[in-house]
């Protein structure tokens, strides 16, 4: 087999990693970090994916986050970091000798150093029927798939191991609805990490979910002829089951390791520098022994990492073993537990039980030191007893309010929530997912990262699940002082994002962000495809910023938008045609009536802005009712959208002996201008003809006075639930510039507003000043705005109605067809 | 025994929306997720019957259009401090099929 691979030639520095996880790809970040391109880089992985966060694979199983978002690099920090990721294709044998690796594929390739990161296996336990298919492991992406499609077709899961990740799985499946029965050995759930009385917490609330909790459960046999079909315990009790996950614990991976003659125990054994028996062989994470120790959990990992990293830049820090502690989210509930939390000779317990409010917190201390702790409900001081745990701190002066937590022990429970933060050492871990020290979060900061994003961006801390933002706009205060502009007084746009609405329409256009998606990915959204408050403001927002160019996201909008009429309280639907200032003629009332009839509507209505609401349509027949009134020559009222919705108009001079202007006909225009665009929030429009103000004008979103002398521009107002009297724009003369104004002011209020917000309140947040100095007195700024909305609307005002009679999404009226009947 | 139903195909179900049809006397959604899973529910949110059908899905959830409720996909129940459960229909895939079941079970909902 021929050696493939140009790195021996181009590079005397060959990197070669075994393993494209975690831990490989984190070595591999923290060598970058040190030195660039000090080593070419070929990454061997077995799976076909991109480097992504194993610990994370539970919430992919329970359907808050997709794949994507569990990525921690992707191609993209592979090309452009020149690291060859070989993906599919598990490295087979190493050649000391000739210092080669080869592939399943028969691929070899040449390295100076080897990094060897295989992680661990899943245990298997050697019980009948083991290997039936439905039996499988939790480890990887591709049981999570396995697990997702059973979960489909529903019935009975048992999970082996009441673990933690046995009851991540457990958690996943019930939620996709499967029956669960969890089978563990001990006596107590979690017992590596709980002591009892935490244990038996924890089985009571899942219980409480629905889940069957079997401790001190032996399985003796997996049952089943051609696929799994129940388990047997060794009382005799069979449960039925179409998915077995086992999840009793993990091996390090260490078969390649030992086939190659490197020295190996219970782990490939490594140094204080990660280095195995062979000095150009490097190993990390959780195929390693250290110290007699091998680890299983994430922090280390990281400490090992850096170790590793800066002695391949022969700057030797050296890997001291980790004290360990585990923070967890089991099924939603806070776990925690660190040290010695059993106690044994000379420890005390202090402890504390709150069983109505789930709270269980016990602290071991020996001689004055907390040697461990374990809490159950209430983790926030789990960093805190880690933190003296680890200084092995003389706690004897706070003893009687150790229990209590930090806040009380450290002054009556008032202290501010910074002051807890500030008091974390500097090797204090700040986010579990990406392993970042407290250190590590205010060295961005002072290099440069002031807000959330971009400490986000430089150290990826609070990138992944978000829960540590809070720690981290903590530490943003705390190190830039006043200096700390992003507080984040406004409140965001949603539960999916920690961005508020202005933040997220300036990094749109900033950024250049082109799709939901996107938008998504970029600001680390916390939900796979965000909720009912944020899309259709993300939808609108891309639709504002992006005219003519941004694909409309039908399944972003609410219903009365998607289906281009109101839905009623009994899912019919209502439909209001344009009549252009409120002006109609006998062929458009005939028409209306027509359909009113053909279609058994049962009511017709005027409404607030002189139109006629036609009410009780089916969904079914919406397009047929639109055809009729688009065969009279009606489009669309947009009575349904966050758009404008009517131009209300008085008589004017043609019949009224007051009117000093054609309000009708300015009304029309204006009508004609602005129709089809949508908006933050619904938006109504008058003209009256005189200050009598027959059309209202002074309770709408833009409302014109016509007076002898020209036009008063009134902006601002609301005749909703809390009425508000517009104000006072300003006075023009002509009806070019009433129309000029009228685009000017409406752009304003698309392009800053608030999703949801109306022109009332949106005045009363940036202050009536604020809009004349754009509108009113910046007038290249204002011919700018107006030349903006005019833009926009050359895509906007074609009737949505018609297109729907030409058969656009057609799926969206017709019910779903059921196949002939078998 | 479950008799099954072949209502369709899934790429007849928007992605991130939702097909209705009458099934078992009964009006029934069927929904298409973001990472493209099927689901059925009695077309009808528990609060004041709104057509969940038309309402925004999105992670496993529909909002309900009316009162924009918050519905569980997988078990018909109302999220938050919401109360109530709309049935969840039997459901299955067979390939791209999508194969509705029990219509026993559903005329009990009525």
């Amino acid at each position: 087999m021929a050696t493939v691979g140009t790195t021996k030639a181009e590079s005397d520095r060959g990197l070669v990693v075994i393993g494209n996880g975690m831990a490989g790809c984190r070595a591999v970040e923290e060598l970058l970090e040190r030195e660039q391109g000090r080593y070419q880089v070929t990454i061997f992985g077995a799976e076909p994916h991109v480097n992504y966060n194993r610990i994370m694979l539970s919430p992919v199983l329970a359907g808050e986050k997709t794949f994507d978002e569990i990525v921690i690099n992707d191609r993209a920090w592979y090309a452009d970091n020149g690291i060859e990721l070989i993906a599919s294709d598990p490295v087979d044998a190493i050649d000391r000798e000739a210092k080669t690796v080869t592939a399943r594929s028969g691929r070899t390739v040449a390295y100076d150093k080897l990094l060897i990161a295989t992680g661990s296996d899943p245990f298997i336990i050697p019980v009948p029927g083991k290997d039936l298919p439905g039996v499988i492991t939790f480890r990887d992406m591709a049981d999570v798939d396995h697990m997702l499609g059973a979960a489909e077709k529903g019935g009975n899961a048992v999970v082996i191991g009441g673990g933690l990740l046995g009851l991540e799985a457990a958690h996943g499946l019930t939620l996709r609805g499967m029956k669960v029965t969890v089978l563990h050995l001990p006596g107590t759930l979690m017992e590596r990490q709980l002591d009892e009385a935490a244990g038996w917490l924890l089985k009571s609330a899942l219980e409480a979910r629905g889940q069957t909790i079997l401790t001190k459960a032996d399985t003796a046999e997996i049952v089943g002829e051609h696929h799994v079909e129940g388990v047997r315990l060794k009382d005799g009790t069979l449960i039925p089951a179409s998915l077995v996950v086992m999840a009793v614990g993990i091996r390090p991976s260490v078969k390649l390791a030992r086939d190659a003659g490197l020295e190996v125990g219970r782990g490939i054994k490594v140094d204080d520098h990660m280095v195995t028996s062979d000095p150009d062989v490097l190993a990390v994470g959780e195929c390693v022994e250290h110290d007699g120790l091998v680890y299983g959990l994430v922090a280390p990992l990281w400490e090992m990492c850096r170790a590793l990293a800066d002695g391949l830049v022969e700057r030797h820090s050296g890997y001291k073993g980790s004290v360990t502690s585990t923070k967890l989210k089991v099924a939603g509930l806070d776990v925690f537990s660190a040290g010695d939390f059993l106690g044994g000779d000379g420890a005390e317990d202090i402890v504390l039980r709150d069983a109505s409010r789930g709270i269980y917190k016990r602290v071991v201390v020996k001689d004055d030191r907390v040697v461990g702790a374990v809490l159950y409900g209430d983790t926030s001081d789990g960093g805190w007893y880690f933190d003296l745990l680890k200084k092995g701190e003389d706690i004897s002066p706070i003893r009687d309010m150790l229990i209590f937590g930090q806040a009380y022990a450290s002054g009556g429970g008032q202290g501010d929530p910074s002051s807890a933060v500030a008091a974390l050492s500097d090797d204090a871990e700040i986010c579990g997912c990406n392993g970042v020290s407290k250190a590590r979060v205010v060295q961005s900061i002072v290099g440069g990262a002031v807000s959330l994003d971009a400490v986000r961006s430089t150290c990826k801390a609070s990138a992944s699940c978000g829960s540590c933002t809070n720690l981290v706009e903590h530490l943003l205060s705390l190190t830039l002082g006043a200096d700390y502009g992003g507080a984040r007084t406004t409140k965001t746009l949603c539960k999916c994002t920690s961005f508020g609405h202005g933040d997220v329409r300036r990094e749109i256009v900033a950024q250049g962000m082109r799709s939901i998606p996107e938008v998504m990915q970029k600001l680390h959204w916390s939900t796979p495809d965000g909720c009912s408050g944020c899309r259709p403001a993300l939808n609108y927002y891309l639709l504002c910023a992006l005219p003519g160019d941004y694909k409309d996201d039908q399944q972003s909008r609410f219903v009365n938008e998607r289906m281009h009429a109101n839905i009623q309280k009994d899912g019919t639907y209502s439909v209001v045609p344009r009549m252009w200032g409120g002006l109609t003629t006998p062929k458009e009332l005939r028409a209306i009536a027509d359909v009113v009839e053909k279609f058994n509507a049962p009511m017709v209505k005027v409404t607030g802005g002189q139109r006629l609401d036609i009410f009780g349509i089916k969904g079914e027949d919406l397009p047929a009712v639109w055809a009729d009134l688009n065969a009279a020559g009606m489009v669309s009222g947009h009575a349904y959208g966050k758009s404008l919705r009517t131009v209300k108009t008085c008589v004017g001079t043609d019949w009224c002996r007051f009117g000093t202007q054609d309000s009708t006909g300015l009304g029309v225009k204006t009508e004609q201008m602005t129709w089809g665009s949508w908006m933050p929030h619904k938006f109504k429009i008058a003209v009256s003809g005189c200050p009598r103000n027959c059309a209202e004008a002074t309770i709408k979103d833009f409302g014109v006075i016509c007076v002898d002398s020209g036009y008063e521009l009134h902006v601002g107002g609301n005749g909703g639930i809390k009425v508000r009297v517009t104000d006072l724009l300003c006075k023009v003369a002509t009806e070019e510039e009433a129309m000029h104004y009228c685009a000017a002011f409406t752009q304003l209020y698309r392009e800053e507003a608030h999703y949801l917000e109306r022109t009332a309140p949106w005045i009363e947040r940036i202050g009536l000043e604020y809009v004349k100095s754009r509108v009113v007195e910046d007038g290249e700024g204002r011919d700018a705005l107006a030349a903006r909305f005019l833009f926009s609307q050359r895509f906007t005002q074609d009737d949505p109605w018609a297109k729907r009679v030409a058969g656009e999404d057609a799926q969206f009226h017709q019910p779903l067809m059921m196949a002939a009947a078998e | 025994m479950t008799n099954w139903t072949d209502v369709g195909c899934v790429a007849d179900i928007p992605v991130q929306g939702a097909r209705n049809l009458q099934f078992g006397g009964q009006p029934v959604a069927v929904f298409r997720t973001v990472d493209d899973r099927i689901f059925a529910l009695v077309d009808r949110c528990p609060h004041k019957a709104g057509p969940l059908s038309q309402g925004i899905v999105h992670g496993h959830t529909v909002s309900c259009p009316l009162h924009n409720w918050r519905i569980a996909l997988v078990s018909g129940e109302a999220q938050g401090d919401d109360k109530g459960c709309t049935p969840v229909v039997p459901m299955r895939l067979d390939g791209d099929r999508i194969l509705l079941g029990a219509p026993a079970a559903l005329a009990d909902a009525a």
